[in-house]
C-alpha cells in the first residue's frame, strides 16, 4: 500500500509538470487548431534560461531562496515568452492561410533547429541545474518520502493554474482569447486584433512552458538540449486526452498521463514507457477524439 | 499504347541494372554503394509519395514500416549460409517480398484505426504507430532487441536497388495515372465531395497504406542488406523526418520531383561532410524556408489543383 | 510551363527519367572519381580514419572520445610522427544515426584512402562498420564498444576496453567478496548495448556465486524520472543495486533513490566515470563503488600527464571515454611502429601482439580474440571524489 502511494506522490509530481506543458499545446490549438512542434523545446529553453540567468540573478539576490528562485522563474518565464511571440511571427504567421501541413512541418523545423543549435551552444553534456530554492529534508512519514521540490512543483502549478484561469475568464485579453478560439471570423468582425491574441497566446503559452522547464530542473537537476523531446510529446499526448482546446482537460491528462506511467512503469514493466504515451493516444482517438472533456466537432460540408 | 512502352522502359531499366551490377567492382565503393542509397530513398520517397502527397494523408510512420520490411527479410536470409548466385537471388527476391508483404500487413494495421482522422491528428498518431513499431523491436530480444541485427548477407548491389527502385516508381505511377488512381487524386482535394461521386474514401486510403507500406517494407529489406546491420534506432522518427523531407522538397503528388529530391537529399549531405557539425541545423532552416518560401516544393511548376 | 512537363507526366516518362537520373549519376559520380591515394604508400601524412557521434543523442560520449583522440594525434606528431611521417586524422561524424557508420567508414576507406580506423563508442555503430573494415583488410580499433559480438568480426577488428564478460565479472565478485551484499536489485538501461551486456554477465558472475538478484527494473538513456522504478526496487528491500548504465542518468538515480529512503550502495561500471556524475549526484553518491580504468590518484607518470595535458587542452578533466579514445590512437601508432610500416596486415599482426603495453587506461595485452586484457580498477566515492579502492587482473 506504501508503494502505491509513493507511486501516485511520484506521478503527481510528473503530471504537474506535463500538465504545464499541455495547457500551452492546448491554449494554442484553441485558437490556431495547429500543434505547435516546438512547445517542447521551449520547455527546454525554459531550463536553459534559468540555467544562465541563475549566476547573475544570485550575484544580486543572495540565493539560494525562494525570493530568488522566483525571480529565476520569473524571467525565465519572460524569456521564453518572448521566444514564442518572435517564432511565431517569423514561421507561423505567414502560413496561415496556408494549408495546415504547412504549419506543421515548419513546427517541425522549428523544433530541429532549436534541438540541434542547443547541441551547438550549449554542448550535448548534461549540466547540472543549480539550486534556485533552498532544499529542505526529505519528508518522511510511514514509509513515504515526499520531497521540497515536489511539493514546490506542485504549489507553483496550483498557483500558475490559478493564475491563468483568471486571465482567461476574467481579463479582456482571456475574452478575446475565447471568442477567437470559438469564432475566428466573427471575433475578426467584432473589432478583435486577431495577430496581438495569437500573439499573446503564443507568449503565454511559451512562459507556462518555461515554467514547467525550471520546475523539472528543481526536480531533476540535470539538464540537456534534448530533455525536451519526451515531456513535449507526453505532454501533447495529456493535451488530446483531455480534450484539445479545453485548459482544465490539459490540466487534468497530464496528471492522469504522469500517474498512469509511473504506474505501469513500476508495476508492469519501463520497457513498454516509450510506447505507453502512444497507446493512450491512439486509444483515445479511436474511442472518444474529443478527449475526456471535448466536445465533438462536427465537420460542415 | 502508354502502359506497353512504360513495361517495356521498366525492362529496360532492369536490364541496365543488371549490367552495371555485373561491372560495378569497378567502381570506388563508396559512392557505389551510395547509389544503394539513393535507390531505397527513392523508393521510401515514392511509396510515402502515394501515401501523403496523391492521397493526403499525412503519415509521420515511415520508418516504421521500413524496420518491418528490413528486420523480416533479415531474419529470413539470415537462415542460410553461402549461396550460388541463382539461389541468393532466389531467396532474396523472396525475402523482399516478404518484408514488403508484412509491412504491408503492418500499413493495414495502421490504415484502418486511422480512417476517421484528418490532418494533425492523422499525423501525430502515425507517428505513435512508427514508435510503437520501433519500441516492439527494441524489446524483441530474438532479433537482438537494443544490441541490433547482424545480417549475414550483403545482397544488396546494383540490380536489386535500382531495379526495385524503378519497379516502385513505375508501379505507384501507374496506379496513380490510372482511371482507378483518380480516386487517390478526389479523395485528397475533398472527402466528402468524392464520397458523394462514389468513391469509397475508405478503400483508398486503405490502398494507400498497404502499397505504400509495402515498398517501404521492400526499400527496408534492401537497406537491410546494405548496411548488414540494423538497429530499432535507427528507424526512428528522424528517419521517418526525412522521408517527409524528401516528398515535401519535391511537392507532394509530385512523381519527378520527389525522386529528384530523394537523389538531391541523399547526396547533399555527402558533399556537406566538412561542415557536418550544422548539417542538421542547416536541414532543419531548410524545413523552415522551404516552407515559408515555396511550400510547394522545389520542383513542382504547375498551379496546384491542377489534375495530372 | 505546363506543356514543358506534359511528356514526363506519364509512367513511362518517370521510368525513363527516373533511369537515366540515376544512371548518369552512377557513371558521373564513380568513374569521375579520382583514386584515393593508395594506403600504405610510403611518404606523405599517414592518413587515420575515425568515425565518432559527434552530433546527435549519443554526442556526448563521442565529442569525449574524439577529444581523447586527437590530443593522442596532437602528442605523436609533437613528438616527430609515427615513422619519421605526420599523422593526419580524418574524423566523420555519424550523427548517433544508424546507417551512417558504414557510409562514413566506406568513405574514409574508398575516398579517402586511410590505413587504419578508430571507433566507434557504440557497440551497434561499431558492429556496422567493422565487416567494412575487415573486408578491406584495414585494421580498426574500436575505443569503448563492449559488446563481445564487435571483435567476433574478423582478425583484423580490435578494441582497448574491457569486454562485458570481464567487467560485470568483476563487480559480481566485488559485491559478493569485499561488500558482502546477498540480495541485489539490477536496474538497466534497456536503451544501451553496453548497459544490457553489462547486467547480463554481473547477473551470471553474482548467481553463480551464490548471491541472489531480487529485483529487475529498467530505463531508457535520456529518461530524467527513475522514482517508479526506484519505488519497486524499495520494496523487495535489496543490499545494493547495480547501475550498469552512464553517467548521464546515474546521478539523477542516485539523488532520486536517496530520496525516496533507499539508501543501499550503488554499484556500476566505466559508464559512471565522468567529471558531470558528483556534480549532478551530490552527496547521494557517497558510498557507492564502480570499476574503471583508472583511478585519478594513480601517481604513474603516464596517467597524470594525460590528465594534465587534457586540462590544458579542453579545460575539463578526462573522462573514461576520452582515455580509451587517447590509448585507441596511441596503441595504433604503437603497432605501426613495431610493424615498420602502415601496411593494413603488418600492422594488423604487430597489433594482435601488443603486450604491455602502457596506455592511460592500464597495461594493454591484446588477447587471442583481439580484446584488450588488463586490469581494472574499483573506485569509490567518498568526500565528493572518486577514491582509489583496489585493482582487478584478468
Amino acid at each position: 500500500m506504501t508503494e502505491l502511494l509513493q507511486q501516485l506522490i511520484n506521478g503527481l509530481a510528473l503530471g504537474s509538470i506535463l500538465a504545464l506543458i499541455a495547457l500551452g499545446y492546448t491554449m494554442v490549438y484553441g485558437i490556431l487548431r495547429f500543434i505547435n512542434f516546438a512547445h517542447g523545446d521551449l520547455f527546454m529553453l525554459g531550463a536553459f534560461a534559468g540555467f544562465y540567468i541563475s549566476p547573475a540573478v544570485a550575484a544580486v539576490l543572495p540565493g539560494p531562496s525562494l525570493g530568488s528562485g522566483l525571480v529565476v522563474l520569473g524571467l525565465a518565464m519572460l524569456i521564453c515568452a518572448v521566444l514564442g511571440v518572435v517564432i511565431e511571427r517569423v514561421a507561423y504567421r505567414p502560413l496561415r492561410r496556408r494549408p495546415k501541413l504547412a504549419v506543421l512541418i515548419t513546427a517541425i523545423g522549428i523544433s530541429l533547429f532549436l534541438e540541434n543549435t542547443g547541441q551547438l551552444v550549449f554542448g550535448a553534456t548534461p549540466k547540472k541545474f543549480p539550486e534556485i530554492i533552498p532544499v529542505y529534508p526529505v519528508l518522511k512519514f510511514g514509509g513515504l518520502s515526499i520531497t521540497s521540490s515536489q511539493l514546490i512543483v506542485l504549489g507553483v502549478t496550483l498557483l500558475l493554474l490559478v493564475a491563468l484561469r483568471h486571465i482567461v475568464l476574467k481579463t479582456r485579453m482571456g475574452m478575446a482569447m475565447r471568442a477567437l478560439a470559438f469564432n475566428p471570423e466573427a471575433a475578426a468582425l467584432m473589432g478583435i486584433n486577431t495577430d496581438w491574441i495569437v500573439s499573446f497566446t503564443f507568449g503565454l503559452g511559451s512562459a507556462l512552458a518555461a515554467a514547467a522547464g525550471i520546475l523539472f530542473a528543481i526536480v531533476y537537476p540535470s539538464i540537456d538540449p534534448l530533455m525536451g523531446i519526451l515531456p513535449g510529446l507526453k505532454a501533447f499526448v495529456a493535451a488530446v486526452l483531455g480534450g484539445i482546446g479545453n485548459l482544465p482537460g490539459a490540466a487534468l491528462g497530464g496528471i492522469l498521463i504522469g500517474v498512469t506511467e509511473t504506474l505501469v512503469a513500476g508495476y508492469l514493466s519501463s520497457t513498454y514507457r516509450d510506447a505507453i504515451a502512444f497507446g493512450i493516444l491512439i486509444l483515445i482517438l479511436l474511442v472518444k477524439p474529443s478527449g475526456l472533456l471535448g466536445k465533438k466537432e462536427i465537420e460542415k460540408v | 499504347m502508354n502502359i506497353r512502352h512504360a513495361k517495356t522502359f521498366l525492362l529496360g531499366a532492369l536490364a541496365l541494372g543488371f549490367l552495371v551490377s555485373v561491372v560495378a567492382s569497378h567502381f570506388n565503393s563508396y559512392w557505389l554503394f551510395i547509389t544503394y542509397d539513393i535507390a531505397i530513398n527513392v523508393i521510401l520517397a515514392v511509396s510515402l509519395n502515394l501515401i501523403n502527397g496523391y492521397t493526403g494523408q499525412f503519415s509521420l510512420g515511415h520508418a516504421g514500416f521500413m524496420a518491418v520490411g528490413a528486420y523480416t527479410a533479415a531474419v529470413i536470409t539470415n537462415q542460410f549460409g553461402d549461396l550460388n548466385p541463382f539461389a541468393a537471388g532466389a531467396v532474396f527476391s523472396g525475402a523482399l517480398l516478404a518484408g514488403g508483404a508484412l509491412a504491408a500487413g503492418a500499413g493495414l494495421l495502421v490504415g484502418i484505426p486511422t480512417l476517421r482522422l484528418r490532418g494533425d491528428y492523422l499525423a501525430i498518431v502515425t507517428l505513435g504507430f512508427g514508435e510503437i513499431i520501433r519500441v516492439i523491436f527494441q524489446n524483441m530480444q530474438g532479433v537482438g532487441g537494443a544490441r541490433g541485427l547482424s545480417v549475414a548477407h550483403g545482397w544488396t548491389d546494383f540490380f536489386w536497388a535500382f531495379g526495385a527502385a524503378a519497379a516502385a516508381v513505375y508501379v505507384v505511377a501507374a496506379l496513380v495515372h490510372s482511371t482507378y488512381g483518380r480516386g487517390f487524386l478526389a479523395v485528397r482535394d475533398d472527402e466528402v465531395a468524392a464520397s458523394a461521386m462514389g468513391i469509397n474514401p475508405v478503400r483508398y486510403k486503405v490502398t494507400a497504406f498497404v502499397v505504400g507500406a509495402f515498398f517501404a517494407g521492400v526499400a527496408g529489406g534492401l537497406y537491410a542488406h546494405s548496411k548488414q546491420f540494423i538497429t530499432p534506432g535507427g528507424f526512428n522518427f528522424m528517419q521517418s523526418v526525412s522521408i517527409v523531407v524528401m516528398v515535401i522538397l519535391g511537392g507532394m503528388g509530385n512523381t519527378v520531383g520527389v525522386i529528384l529530391a530523394a537523389v538531391l537529399l541523399t547526396l547533399l549531405p555527402e558533399f556537406l561532410r566538412p561542415i557536418a557539425e550544422y548539417r542538421m541545423i542547416l536541414y532543419s532552416l531548410l524545413l523552415v524556408v522551404l516552407m515559408l518560401a515555396r511550400p510547394q516544393g522545389l520542383f513542382t511548376f504547375r498551379k496546384q489543383g491542377d489534375a495530372k | 510551363m505546363q506543356n514543358f512537363l506534359a511528356p514526363i507526366q506519364h509512367a513511362r516518362g518517370i521510368s525513363l527519367i527516373a533511369a537515366a537520373a540515376t544512371l548518369f549519376l552512377t557513371v558521373f559520380l564513380t568513374g569521375c572519381d579520382k583514386p584515393a591515394s593508395t594506403p600504405g604508400a610510403a611518404t606523405g601524412p599517414i592518413k587515420v580514419g575515425e568515425f565518432a557521434s559527434m552530433t546527435g543523442s549519443e554526442a556526448t560520449f563521442g565529442q569525449s572520445s574524439h577529444e581523447g583522440t586527437l590530443l593522442a594525434v596532437d602528442h605523436l606528431n609533437a613528438a616527430g610522427g609515427v615513422l619519421g611521417r605526420k599523422i593526419e586524422l580524418l574524423m566523420e561524424d555519424d550523427q548517433s544515426q544508424a546507417g551512417q557508420p558504414a557510409t562514413v567508414v566506406r568513405k574514409l576507406i574508398a575516398r579517402d584512402g586511410v590505413v587504419a580506423v578508430l571507433g566507434e563508442v557504440a557497440s551497434s555503430r561499431s558492429l556496422e562498420a567493422a565487416p567494412i573494415c575487415q573486408q578491406n583488410q584495414i585494421p580498426m580499433i574500436s575505443p569503448s564498444s563492449t559488446n563481445p559480438k564487435v571483435t567476433a568480426v574478423g582478425d583484423y577488428i580490435f578494441r582497448v576496453c574491457f569486454i562485458d564478460p570481464f567487467q560485470g565479472t568483476v563487480m559480481a565478485n566485488f559485491a559478493r567478496h569485499t561488500l558482502h551484499l546477498k540480495k541485489v536489485a539490477v536496474l538497466t538501461d534497456m536503451k544501451s548495448d553496453y548497459s544490457l551486456g553489462l547486467a547480463k554477465f554481473f547477473k551470471e558472475g553474482f548467481i553463480a556465486d551464490g548471491g541472489a538478484i531480487v529485483a529487475e527494473q529498467n530505463y531508457s538513456s535520456g529518461d530524467k524520472d527513475f522514482s517508479a522504478q526506484l519505488t519497486a526496487l524499495k520494496a523487495v528491500n535489496p543490499d545494493g543495486i547495480f547501475v550498469p548504465g552512464y553517467y548521464t542518468e546515474v546521478g539523477l538515480i542516485a539523488l532520486q533513490a536517496r530520496q525516496l529512503g533507499l539508501n543501499v550502495p550503488l554499484l556500476g561500471g566505466d559508464g559512471w566515470e565522468s567529471s558531470s556524475l558528483i556534480p549532478i549526484g551530490g552527496v547521494s553518491l557517497e558510498g557507492s563503488y564502480f570499476s574503471t580504468h583508472y583511478s585519478p590518484e594513480d601517481t604513474s607518470a603516464a596517467v597524470q600527464d594525460f590528465v594534465k595535458a587534457f586540462r590544458a587542452k579542453y579545460n575539463e578533466t578526462p573522462n573514461a571515454m576520452a582515455a580509451l579514445g587517447y590509448d585507441s590512437a596511441m596503441i595504433l601508432a604503437d603497432a605501426m611502429k613495431r610493424a615498420g610500416t602502415t601496411d593494413g596486415a603488418k600492422v594488423r599482426d604487430a597489433l594482435a601482439a601488443t603486450k604491455d603495453f602502457q596506455g592511460v587506461t592500464g597495461k594493454i595485452t591484446m588477447d587471442a580474440d583481439r580484446n584488450a586484457s588488463k586490469p581494472a580498477v574499483i573506485l569509490v566515492i567518498r568526500d565528493g571524489q572518486f577514491k582509489y579502492v583496489e585493482t582487478v587482473s584478468p
